[in-house]
């Protein structure tokens, strides 16, 4: 029975792993579609694990702690929009600005927190009924905590938002061509600035579940550049929740395997595959028909001024 | 934008040199007092950090070498990225770049059978070569196909972190080493000389001062230069004065990659004498590079000021995480809020902002 | 004065079309009824009610609709989407794609126009596309619909679907206002005819009672044309041959479809026309920044056909763009740098890799003096320089060298009074010392002033080339208007 423990134990590592990594991917996913490039992930994502430690550490309830990140990881996407879509800003100098604040300000506010236990994180659920099923019931569905399976639940809702709501197309419509939305009665800033604050809420909560419930601690630099894996991420996930999920807990996967398939490939060369792969997928869906079928949003990275055209 | 009726805001049709000049320093000041801020929230007097900074920076000759030390990356990396940004392409991507100058000095030094004095220019070369090629890649797709070079230098940072990471732990791992995923030490003849016990490997610092004022005659004095910089104003423009884009941006980029790969080379063979975890060699100066550009107002002259004003900050930071238990990511949040300010103060180079009178 | 004292009355239920050339005002005006524009003075009385029209929004909430000439569409997004996009009715967040989907295809299906709710638009033709801007007007229950030249981007076979369309649109209770310039559709679609020119609304006639010659002649005019001061045209060589060209715009579509004229050393040839037609494709094509998809281009016997812009720029031709900050100029750049954006790589500008700054700026102030370009230094950016000042900047670097050919696209467009005298003179001294010019300009009188013949351009093809001497400006407005001249063939009737 050896190997089913085995894909067991790598579905319930994959869902573990992965859900900071969807988090973060579904809320930037919201941003780019929208038409702003959010590079300050990686310091709203280690914000809102700062934020959380320090909130469940002291009032011993881990979801205040994660609400208030997702609280911080707003604020900070806040000022991100600001500098983007009010003042028309370079859009990836204000993102690497906010990751470098956040990394810089979580390290010194966090020094004094480095190392201390945290005793109350999230409890383990199991779905009842679901967890039965053989394999993927305690690969997926056994004692994992809330927040993963509100996650999960989050990429349907999400999907449906952005595909099949009028507010989904509004933001599409703004990523694609904010001159012909703008035309037509519709306030691009104000949909700009409500998909960047989402992406730091997001980022804010993915940060969270790191310090609260994946590792409960607290380490400088504890997110290691899953900001920058997330950036990759949504390209591999051609703008879709669905696809998000998909490559998420693919990625989480193989990272928690690559260290037992090292003798077939280096564990190195494994993680640096999201990179390449976000690469490739760009230079496929940079032709024609493709670039509009997949493609990324036409308008990311540019900030929209009225009447320039 | 939509202007507030209380405030006038008009567009100003240039900025002079002297508003460029002193809204820069403004950017500075402002960043500095955001700074003395945390200081005194950590008890500890701004003057009493600023000073501790300035002595152990540059009182003496300790503090001094390092911040020349921290230079000498930031000098050539932000040199590059004065081309770069010249030609209006975003390269994120220095780190990357630095990496795979280093990984090729690596292998001149460790791999290549090449011994004497040949070794260390050979090792440049090589560097200049493998950090013009990685630059390469994201210059050609975006020309080619349009493709972001934000995004693709961005990604390609990592792929080069992982590919480092990937030797140090398999096929270059020393076997002197015991295990730690290091190369073995660099022989003599790989090392670059350095100033007394000092990690001041001058021969790069002279490179880097060397190759700033011959960037600045290329971007001024010469027709690549000024191709680049056409290409990067009015690409339309270009394009009718029968510019190849393509050609400006990759030979802009083969620079910037270059100069990238020279400071990686720098701290292999200079600072650190082996290969180890990318982390510790590129330390960030392809980011703080950005800034060191940005700052000297994408002038390859002003990079030298600017890098060195860095140089300080970096040196600072250890004097006084060690001195005054202020911790190093202090400079980290200085960064960040240099940037933001720079952002703002861009804003009000483009517009004069003025109360309207009633 | 975009506008200046228009009265324009348009009745239920009719088709009315507005008939002008470029700068006429039918656009302004036509923007002021879909509140794009403000109007400084008037009013605007709907049904009987004085109303304001503040923005788009407001238009649509007093069933105001329009097509625009190039489309607000998002491509990667579906018809339905499309349709929906930026309105707010009462119906939730959530879209329901069957009931949107039943509703477009019931309207669809009343007034005929076949389309796929379902469809992406970047996967939908022309003409399907833009019966997709119309349905988003007729969804949010326009029955005013403001069409802005819609036959531009068309096929013929198109053109009859449309003017179906809008007669079963008619039928059905709906008013159309018709933006255009072509004779042949107001005379085929419209009921009534409201004639600009120059910002005012020179008459309104039913279609009925008027025919194209006088059409043509209110469109333009009867006024005595200024002539200008020149001398005779000494007619040289033949210079430039251009043989059957056809070229694509940038969207895709046909601009240049079997043009073909020549052009001699010493004379100017005009090229008018309403833009749009052709004009600014040719001069791409002429000057290596267009591709041409067939015909020939002769240059002094030479075949220079698609060579690189380059290439044709050694060839001593000179280009002077319309858009002369997008694409005359670098901006941001000094003047001194700006005078040697094509010559750099030559001697004396440069030595092997070198520039010699020294040489340019040699330059810049010879330039300067002669053309009377005001400035504080040779270093002062050319953005900052007034309209005239950066032409006078761009025929200096254009005209160094003594071109053999001069291509000047609009070459007075927003230039004062003076400058503009100054740009004609310098453009006529050329013919004078033997050079060719197309002049390609919107202003009729300009065209007729200066040039020796004339030629028009409607379509992306020829109508007919006059001399300028004997011609009558009614004949040009017809041919503007889609009137071949007696004796031209259509290019596209000559099959390869």
């Amino acid at each position: 029975m050896g190997w089913e423990s085995w894909v067991i134990s790598t579905f319930a590592r994959a869902l573990a792993y992965g859900t900071p990594l969807l988090l973060g991917t579904l809320g930037e996913i919201f941003a780019e579609r929208s038409g702003v490039l959010n590079l300050g992930i990686e310091g709203m994502m280690i914000m809102g694990a700062y934020s959380a430690f320090v909130v469940t550490y002291t009032t011993g309830h881990p979801w205040l702690g994660i609400l208030v990140a997702a609280v911080v990881g707003g604020a900070f996407s806040l000022i991100h929009a600001f500098a983007t879509v009010t003042l028309k800003a370079n859009q990836v100098v204000s993102g690497l600005a906010l990751t470098m604040l956040g990394l810089g300000l979580s390290g010194v506010l966090g020094r004094s927190w480095v190392g201390l236990p945290l005793f109350t994180t999230l409890r383990n659920v199991t779905v009842p009924g679901l967890s039965a099923i053989p394999i993927i019931g305690p690969g997926l569905f056994t004692r994992q905590n809330l927040l993963v399976y509100i996650t999960m639940l989050l990429v349907p809702i999400l999907w449906y938002i952005l595909f099949h709501t009028r507010i989904g197309i509004t933001i599409r419509a703004v990523g694609e061509d904010p001159a012909a939305a703008d035309s037509l009665g519709v306030n691009v800033d104000r949909v700009r600035y409500l998909c960047v604050v989402v992406g730091g809420v997001f980022a804010g909560i993915a940060g969270a579940y790191l310090s609260v419930a994946y590792r409960p601690a607290w380490t400088e630099g504890m997110t290691g550049g899953m900001g920058w894996i997330v950036i990759a991420l949504t390209i591999f996930a051609f703008w879709n929740p669905v696809y998000g999920l998909l490559g998420s807990y693919l990625f989480a996967a193989l990272y928690h395997l690559s260290y037992r398939l090292q003798t077939w490939v280096s564990p190195e060369l494994l993680k640096a595959m999201p990179y390449v792969f976000a690469i490739i997928i760009l230079i496929f869906v940079s032709r024609g028909t493709l670039q509009k079928r997949m493609g990324s949003p036409a308008a990311l990275g540019v900030p929209y001024t009225r009447g320039e055209e | 934008m939509q202007a507030p009726k209380w405030l006038n805001i008009e567009r100003r049709p240039i900025p002079s040199g002297r508003t460029i000049f002193t809204v820069s320093i403004l950017a500075i000041v402002a960043a500095l007092i955001v700074m003395a801020i945390f200081f005194a929230a950590y008890g500890v007097s701004p003057a009493r950090a600023y000073g501790a900074i300035l002595h152990g920076a540059l009182g003496n000759w300790r503090g001094f070498s390092e911040t020349l030390r921290r230079m000498i990356p930031l000098l050539l990396c932000g040199v590059g990225l004065t081309v770069a940004f010249r030609a209006q392409f975003w390269n994120i991507g220095a780190d990357g770049q630095l990496l795979f100058g280093a990984m090729a000095a690596t292998w001149v030094a460790l791999f290549s059978g090449l011994q004497g004095p040949l070794v260390i220019p050979v090792m440049f070369l090589a560097g200049f070569v493998a950090g013009a090629l990685w630059g390469l890649i994201p210059a050609v797709l975006k020309v080619k196909m349009g493709i972001n070079d934000v995004i693709t230098t961005l990604m390609m940072n990592y792929i080069a972190m992982y590919v480092a990471l990937f030797l140090i732990h398999g096929p270059w791992k020393g076997p002197s080493v015991r295990g730690y995923p290091l190369t073995d030490i660099f022989p003599p003849a790989a090392r670059i000389p350095t100033i007394g016990d000092t990690h001041v490997h001058w021969p790069t610092l002279v490179l880097g001062l060397v190759l700033a004022i011959v960037a600045y005659i290329m971007l001024n004095r010469t027709r690549s230069g000024f191709e680049i910089k056409v290409v990067g104003e009015n690409p339309h423009a270009a394009r009718f004065a029968g510019m190849s884009e393509l050609k400006t941006v990759v030979i802009a980029m083969l620079i910037s990659g270059g100069l990238a790969g020279l400071a990686g080379v720098g701290e292999v063979a200079g600072v650190q004498l082996r290969l180890l975890d990318p982390n510790q060699i590129s330390m960030g100066y392809g980011y703080t590079a950005i800034i060191v550009a940005w700052l000297a107002r994408k002038n390859p002259l002003g990079v030298i000021i600017t890098a060195f004003f860095f140089g300080v900050l970096m040196a600072g930071g250890d004097v006084i995480k060690v001195n005054l238990g202020l911790p190093f990511q202090l400079i980290n949040v200085f960064n960040g809020v240099i940037m933001f300010f720079l952002i703002g103060s861009e804003i009000f180079m483009r517009y004069r902002i003025a109360l309207r009178r009633a | 004065m975009a506008s200046d004292g228009v009265n324009l009355s348009v009745r239920k239920g009719e088709i009315h079309c507005l008939l002008g050339e470029n700068g006429a005002g039918k656009t302004t005006l036509m923007r002021i009824l879909y509140g794009l524009y403000q109007p400084d003075e008037g009013e605007i009385v709907l049904n009987g009610n004085p109303v304001h029209i503040s923005s788009p929004r407001a238009a649509l909430s007093y069933h105001i609709g329009m097509v625009h000439q190039h489309f607000r569409l998002v491509p990667t997004l579906s018809v339905a989407e499309n349709v929906v996009l930026g309105l707010d009715e009462g119906t939730g967040p959530f879209l329901n794609y069957r009931q949107t989907g039943k509703k477009i295809s019931q309207i669809a299906d009343k007034y005929g126009l076949v389309v796929d709710p379902q469809a992406k638009v970047w996967q939908l033709t022309v003409g399907q596309q833009q019966r997709v801007e119309i349905l988003k007007a007729l969804y949010r229950e326009a029955d005013i619909l403001i069409m802005d030249e819609p036959t531009s981007v068309l096929t013929p076979q198109e053109v009859d679907q449309l003017f179906s369309t809008l007669r079963t649109l008619v039928d059905d209770g709906l008013t159309i206002i018709f933006i255009t310039h072509k004779l042949d559709e107001v005379m085929e679609i419209s009921d009534r005819v409201t004639i600009l020119r120059k910002g005012k609304a020179i008459a309104t006639v039913n279609t009925a009672d008027t025919n194209k010659p006088q059409l043509a002649e209110l469109m333009v005019g009867r006024e005595v044309v200024f002539r200008l001061e020149k001398n005779e045209v000494n007619r040289g060589e033949g210079l430039l041959v251009v043989d059957d060209l056809h070229a694509l715009n940038d969207r895709g579509l046909p601009a240049l479809r079997g043009t073909s004229f020549d052009l001699h050393e010493g004379e100017i040839l005009g090229v008018a026309g309403v833009s749009g037609n052709g004009q600014r494709e040719l001069a791409e094509v002429l000057t290596g920044l267009r591709h041409a998809s067939r015909g020939h281009v002769t240059l002094a016997g030479e075949d220079v056909t698609n060579r690189s812009a380059r290439e044709i720029a050694d060839a001593s031709v000179a280009y002077v763009p319309m858009e002369r900050k997008k694409m005359g100029t670098v901006p941001n750049m000094t003047i001194r740098e700006n005078l040697i954006l094509k010559s750099y790589r030559q001697r004396p500008f440069s030595h092997g890799m070198f520039l010699d700054n020294n040489a340019a700026g040699e330059n810049a102030r010879r330039a300067m003096s002669e053309y009377q370009i005001m400035a504080p230094s040779i270093d002062t950016a050319v953005k900052v320089l007034s309209g005239g000042n950066i032409q006078r900047v761009v025929l200096a670097r254009e005209l160094s060298g003594d071109p053999r050919l001069i291509i000047a696209a609009h070459p007075t467009y927003g230039l004062d009074v003076g400058a503009t005298e100054q740009v004609r003179q310098i453009l006529l001294a050329q013919r004078d010392r033997g050079a060719g010019v197309l002049l390609i300009s919107e202003d009729l009188e300009e065209v007729m002033s200066m040039s020796d013949r004339i030629m028009v351009l409607f379509g992306g093809e020829v109508m007919g080339i006059v001399d300028a001497g004997g011609a009558k400006i009614e004949e040009i407005g017809l041919m503007m208007a889609g009137e071949r001249k007696e004796g031209v063939e259509s290019a596209s009737a000559k099959v390869a």
